[in-house]
């Protein structure tokens, strides 16, 4: 939650003994013309006249659920030296990869980075840019960082295209999507991104948020932060949803899907209810030759970060096994207001071979490392 | 007898109206004209499309008769009393004048020919929530009736239920002691996910589960459980296992961000122990896992036993979700019912 200034002298989780890798790092920008040099002069006035055209109305980067925090950040995260938190490169090194003794580090650029806007190909050439910029002032800067190839995922191809450029390039390990796409994400649209990711060995990440121009509910909008916050792991448990019973791990089985900031708890439960109900309605999905379940197991990764909060600590190992130990990775959401500290974060009712791996065992298998 | 318990009390049984003209008799002149001269055949809802399998059981698809509901159910099962729960698209129509009328028809079509005829039978008052004082008239009128149990809307709405234009809806729901029935299903003004219509019936009935999320995280965070603490909520083929794991989430968030909703003034997880209660048709889980769930709920009291007649659950009498401990069948198939319906103690028809 919301720490303020460490009191702790550097230190890495005991338990880490495999690396610590943290997937959920979250680079800004330290200006909005910082894209500039990858963006067509067109583009570049389309960003300053109509900036970034997102399907909730606001302009300016306001959320229309107001954060708890200014940009959703740590009070302490803001770097000494001005700009906003994660747009300094020491100062991120200092506050999280020194700290706690980072050994792989993931970024997740979220806005203004395009995604989900009104214009996919003002999305597009966002996501170029991003991916340019991400290389030029992060990952090539400090080689304890992975950058995420974004794309403008409302467009299909145009993404494909994106990540066939960036394929084998070691500077990227994963591609990012929203978990609040257009269309639910097993949709046939989005089946170029999931084809080219899996010929370029990169998983997808969903990172929790964007506006999918629908209602946050299916029962219409809600009223408060909190509810967004909840939100997350509901529109996640749709995404899931539609990612199996659509087929797209039939048609890409080497395919890894990564959902993360989305919480886990509701995994057990999703898979349950699916194969239960599969059991009456199979004959409508004849393309699934698995149990719904065994393609979670299979094909699908969670991050920790915001863990749920069982009353009693051993409820999380039950949660925790019913997934699949070697299927959850260690984030902790610097530099936002809920971050997870990484020598707090795992509850000692887990084993210390269970948390090496949930520190780095299992993203070193997954992303290669 | 269904495995060995007497006195067996059933929260979820589904009167199938087989057409509008099942209803015409119970509207006035005007209606019964509309329905006539404007063709309207039926307004069966998509939410259980009529030849799904999940719709009916293949051996009970007849389910538009008191009597089939005796002879597949009541009799066999030795049901001693039963709460229909009508799911026809009377809430899905656009109209707020037409929900009404063909609402009222609906109540009165189930008391006519379900209540009427059997004294086993309890039944829900439907509500046409697209106007709240109409909701409230419909319950004004039917209240009197003490064989109506509960209230009941479906669970995806043009509006989280939270939302303050509601509330009068609960007040009368806590004036005539009436709990607020939640029952799975969309009104279909929003896609049934937050992103989008998906392309098949195994996802849009699995959706229910999110849809309930949403709509009881809408009622802790608007206060509606803080404001009407005697008002129950009961939430019917919701699946059971997304509960605890939601909760566990929202009760996390709200200890960093209650500032924006102070009046939540009590954890989730205890204001959901006091005053929500679930049918436990479909419950979601495996059976070797039930017992770890049911530790995680931590209450005995929140579970009541659902046939969910006629829709496909389960074969022949598994009605009872497998690997429930013998020891909670007395609350989960009667006791919790009766606690949970103070209408029901009554024991009496009108």
């Amino acid at each position: 939650m919301n720490v303020i200034q460490p009191i702790r002298g550097k230190s890495k989780p005991p338990a880490a003994t495999l690396g610590l890798v943290d997937v959920d790092i979250h680079p800004r920008m330290k200006k909005p013309t910082d894209l500039n040099p990858w963006l067509s002069q067109c583009w570049q006035a389309h960003l300053e006249t109509y900036g970034i055209r997102a399907r909730h109305g606001f302009v300016g980067g306001q959320p229309p659920f107001p954060k708890a925090q200014p940009l959703a950040c740590r009070r302490d995260a803001w770097p000494p030296g001005g700009g906003t938190p994660a747009s300094d490169l020491d100062f991120l090194r200092f506050q999280l990869l020194d700290q706690y003794g980072v050994d792989v580090g993931v970024l997740n650029p979220l806005q203004p980075s395009g995604q989900g806007d009104n214009n996919n190909e003002f999305s597009a050439a966002m996501a170029f840019a991003v991916n340019e910029w991400q290389l030029a002032e992060w990952t090539r800067k400090e080689p304890r960082l992975r950058g995420s190839v974004v794309v403008p995922y409302d467009d299909g191809p145009a993404s494909a295209r994106e990540i066939e450029k960036r394929a084998g390039d070691p500077n990227f390990c994963q591609v990012l999507m929203m978990s609040r796409t257009a269309e639910p994400a097993g949709k046939s649209r989005y089946w170029p991104i999931y084809e080219a990711a899996e010929a370029a060995g990169l998983p997808v990440a969903f990172h929790a948020f964007g506006y999918s121009g629908w209602a946050m509910t299916n029962g219409g909008w809600p009223s408060f932060y909190t509810e967004e916050v909840s939100e997350h792991a509901i529109s996640a448990q749709n995404q899931v949803v539609s990612l199996v019973v659509e087929g797209v791990f039939e048609r890409f089985p080497k395919l890894k899907v990564v959902m993360i900031e989305c919480g886990f708890a509701w995994v057990p439960n999703v898979a349950w209810r699916l194969d239960q109900h599969w059991t009456q309605l199979r004959g409508e999905v004849p393309h699934l030759k698995l149990k719904p379940s065994e393609y979670i197991k299979r094909n699908i990764w969670f991050s920790t970060q915001p863990m749920e909060d069982p009353e009693r600590p051993e409820h999380i190992l039950d949660i925790m096994s019913w997934i699949g130990w070697d299927k959850i990775l260690f984030a902790s959401d610097y530099p936002h207001w809920d971050f997870d500290d990484p020598l707090l974060a795992l509850s000692g009712a887990i084993s210390a071979e269970k948390r090496r791996d949930i520190y780095g065992g299992n993203a070193i298998k997954l992303y290669g490392l | 007898m269904l495995h060995g318990q007497r006195g067996i009390i059933d929260v979820d049984v589904h009167p199938v109206v087989p057409n509008m003209t099942a209803l015409t008799p119970y509207m006035d002149e005007f209606w019964r004209d509309q329905v006539v001269e404007r063709g309207i055949n039926t307004i069966a809802s998509q939410n259980y499309p009529p030849n799904a399998p999940k719709t009916a059981r293949a051996d009970w698809k007849q389910a538009s008769k008191v009597g089939d509901l005796q002879a597949q159910l009541l009799d066999p099962w030795g049901v001693e009393m039963a709460i229909c729960t009508p799911l026809y698209g009377t809430q899905m129509v656009m109209n707020a004048d037409m929900a009404r009328a063909f609402t009222r028809a609906l109540n009165d079509w189930t008391r006519a020919e379900w209540l009427d005829r059997d004294a086993r039978l309890r039944a829900s008052i439907v509500l046409p929530m697209h106007d709240p004082e109409h909701a409230v008239e419909e319950i004004e009128r039917l209240a009197p009736d003490r064989r109506f149990v509960q209230a009941q809307v479906l669970v995806m709405g043009e509006t989280p239920a939270g939302k303050r234009q509601h509330w009068p809806v609960y007040q009368a729901c806590v004036k005539h002691g009436l709990p607020l029935a939640i029952h799975a299903g969309s009104c279909f003004r929003h896609p049934v996910t937050s992103v989008g219509w998906p392309s098949w019936y195994l996802e849009e009935y699995s959706a229910q589960a999110q849809g309930f999320q949403s709509t009881l995280g809408s009622l802790i965070t608007e206060g509606v459980l803080g404001k009407f603490p005697e008002l129950k909520i009961v939430l019917l083929e919701s699946g059971v296992t997304w509960l605890m794991p939601f909760l566990y989430r929202l009760q996390k968030t709200w200890k960093g961000t209650r500032f924006e909703i102070p009046w939540v003034d009590r954890p989730p997880i205890e204001l959901v122990r006091d005053q929500v209660r679930l049918s436990c048709q479909p419950f979601d889980a495996p059976p070797e896992v039930v017992p770890r769930v049911l530790e995680m709920l931590g209450n005995d009291d929140m579970l009541m036993w659902a046939s969910d007649w006629p829709h496909w659950q389960y074969d022949g009498d598994e009605a009872i979700p497998p690997g429930m401990p013998a020891s909670l069948l007395p609350k989960l198939m009667r006791g919790n019912a009766l606690a949970t319906y103070a209408r029901l103690r009554e024991g009496v028809t009108a």
